[in-house]
């Protein structure tokens, strides 16, 4: 199914400067690699190379962050809206 | 170039202070390329430190919808430094996740609050001036 990507500033000249994408996948993970073959230069920014979901950012469905549901293997269906948005933090140490 | 609202000004110093001994974090909201910030999101601190912070994602995620109803966009993120300078740490670097962004600044370190403001690109920092306008 295909569902609709809201995409943070800092990945939309990736993909040709729009804020909101469509990608395919009945998981977060699929949807993230279709997003990923549609625009390369994402790679490594949302999946890392061990298949984990990259700790910069934060994927939500809906209303809900991803981490808090199965991750990678959350399900999606048609209707829902997928967000991505960079993981905020930092610190004086 | 940073602009802000005098309410913006005061509920981000205000909220950092809330926040002691924590530090404290928050979103600002405002029109792209504008360099002025109109809206303050104070937000949770998941990390409950008072050496390092995380934007709580659940309140990052509203800020960024309410932003975008009143069409803006967030273009900056504030934190406090307790026990610091109001000055970029290498974690705040190396964290930076968009150049696009301010990186506002306030240290609570000694007396009354001290704001900065800085552009962070490709690890580089770079402060700008701050200023407060009424409106």
């Amino acid at each position: 199914m295909t569902v609709e990507v809201r995409l943070p500033t800092v990945l939309r000249p990736h993909a040709g400067g729009t804020s909101s994408a469509r990608a395919e996948g009945a998981t977060i993970g699929e949807v993230l690699q279709d997003l990923v073959r549609q625009y390369p230069g994402m790679a490594g920014q949302l999946i890392t190379d061990g298949g984990q979901l990259h700790r910069f950012v934060n994927v939500y469905v809906n209303d809900d962050d991803v981490r808090y549901l199965e991750q990678l293997d959350t399900k999606v269906s048609e209707e829902d809206v997928v967000s991505i948005l960079p993981a905020v933090a930092g610190g004086g140490q | 170039m940073l602009r802000l609202t005098e309410p913006v000004y005061l509920r981000i110093v205000g909220h950092c202070l809330d926040g002691l001994p924590d530090e404290a974090c928050g979103l600002l909201g405002g029109g792209p390329g504008t360099g002025k910030v109109t809206v303050c999101y104070p937000t949770r601190n998941v990390a409950a430190s008072a050496r390092v912070y995380t934007v709580d994602p659940k309140d990052h995620l509203k800020a960024d919808r309410d932003a975008e109803g009143r069409g803006l966009e967030i273009v900056g993120v504030f934190h406090s430094h307790t026990h610091t300078e109001a000055y970029p740490s290498p974690t705040d670097v190396a964290q930076a996740p968009d150049p696009s962004w301010h990186y506002v600044l306030v240290s609570l370190k000694a007396g009354p609050p001290v704001l900065r403001s800085y552009r962070i690109l490709d690890g580089k920092i770079s402060e700008e001036p701050v200023v407060v306008e009424a409106r």
